[in-house]
């Protein structure tokens, strides 16, 4: 399917959704983070979509926001899709997790908040994953400090 | 092959060369087996000897050096024509560790323990710029451990990123020449005051 036709179908999911396919082969799509687990839902659930498979989960620290994308693809009708979603929050970052969607999110969430913070809701056991359980503060993070093992740039 | 090999003391006492390792240099410069008795220094030679041509490496690959040291091992370079034949996956049965990869925080234990574990004598060659500073690329970085010579004492250095198979066997030889100046009385363990900062 086309990027038009997944954009015309993906837009009555939600309010407020951005379309972009700037510097990507992949479109686009922006989400509010209180509608994220909806429009995911419907992203699979679509029969017209079917996107049942999140080949990748990233964190990302845009410098002022914090974010998750979604790379997701189906497997059956062979089309890709990229949802972004972000807070302004970087004391207490909380996003809604979409395990119960794709099962593979578990594990990218798990590495998501040991390198960023961000937590998630619903998230069965969230926890330090690669990071030791006493670790301090999250690597990843455009702000961390670490004097003895980093050169401060 | 474009390294200096005329490193060891005894090498430049017989040639009349002095003051030749300057005194800022980093590592410790093994003096040669002269002084003891003709008995015990046979004895070393030949003891030496069989040390020497008979290494077992225990492979430590924890990057893209080992892709390297897989093809010292195999047959265009084949480091069994020096006595490296046997590569183990036990440090029980190893002399030789080649450290051949970056080491992260985590791993440095991991590392710590497969050295313990060796049987004495034991040596190790840090392969490649990761193994000898933390690498080119990952050395600002809050996982990274800024050389193995900060979790065990190396003692051959190999750089490149990656060396090619030339240079790893170059090391080795070198190696190989160092456990030959070895001397049984004079001989002390690395280890041993490694972690006070010696």
């Amino acid at each position: 399917m086309k990027n038009e036709d997944l954009q015309n179908i993906i837009n009555g999911f939600g309010t407020d959704l951005e379309f972009s396919t700037e510097a990507s082969e992949f479109l686009n799509v922006i989400v509010p983070k209180e509608q994220l687990h909806s429009v995911c839902s419907q992203l699979k659930s679509n029969p017209d979509l079917k996107f049942n498979y999140a080949f990748c989960i990233t964190g990302m620290d845009w410098g002022k926001e914090l974010g998750v994308i979604y790379h997701l693809e189906s497997t059956e009708l062979k089309h890709q899709l990229v949802v972004k979603v972000m807070t302004d929050d970087r004391e207490n970052p909380t996003l809604d997790s979409v395990h119960d969607i794709w099962q593979t999110a578990d594990f990218h969430e798990l590495e998501v908040y040991d390198f960023f913070g961000i937590k998630f809701n619903n998230h069965p056991k969230l926890r330090r994953l690669f990071l030791t359980p006493d670790w301090d503060g999250f690597p990843l993070r455009k702000d961390y400090v670490d004097e003895a093992n980093m050169i401060v740039k | 092959m474009g390294v200096e090999k005329k490193r060891f003391l005894n090498q430049l006492e017989a040639e009349g060369l002095k003051q030749v390792v300057p005194d800022s240099f980093p590592g410790k410069v093994i003096p040669g087996g002269n002084g003891g008795n003709i008995v015990v220094t046979t004895l070393d030679s030949v003891i030496n000897w069989g040390r020497a041509n008979s290494l077992w490496p225990l492979y430590f690959g924890t990057s893209c050096c080992a892709i390297e040291m897989m093809q010292t091992g195999a047959p265009k370079h084949d480091f069994s024509r020096f006595g490296f034949e046997v590569a183990r996956p036990s440090a029980r049965q190893a002399d030789l560790i080649i450290i051949a990869g970056t080491i992260v925080n985590k791993m440095g234990p991991v590392l710590r323990r497969l050295y313990d574990q060796m049987a004495e004598p034991k040596y190790v060659i840090a392969m490649g710029a990761c193994a000898i500073s933390g690498g080119p690329f990952y050395y600002n970085s809050y996982s990274v451990i800024k050389g193995a010579d900060h979790v065990i004492p190396v003692d051959v250095y190999v750089p490149g990123c990656p060396p090619r198979p030339e240079a790893l066997l170059e090391g080795m030889i070198m190696l190989q020449e160092k456990i030959k100046t070895e001397n049984m009385t004079k001989k002390v363990n690395p280890i041993d005051g490694f972690d006070e900062g010696k």
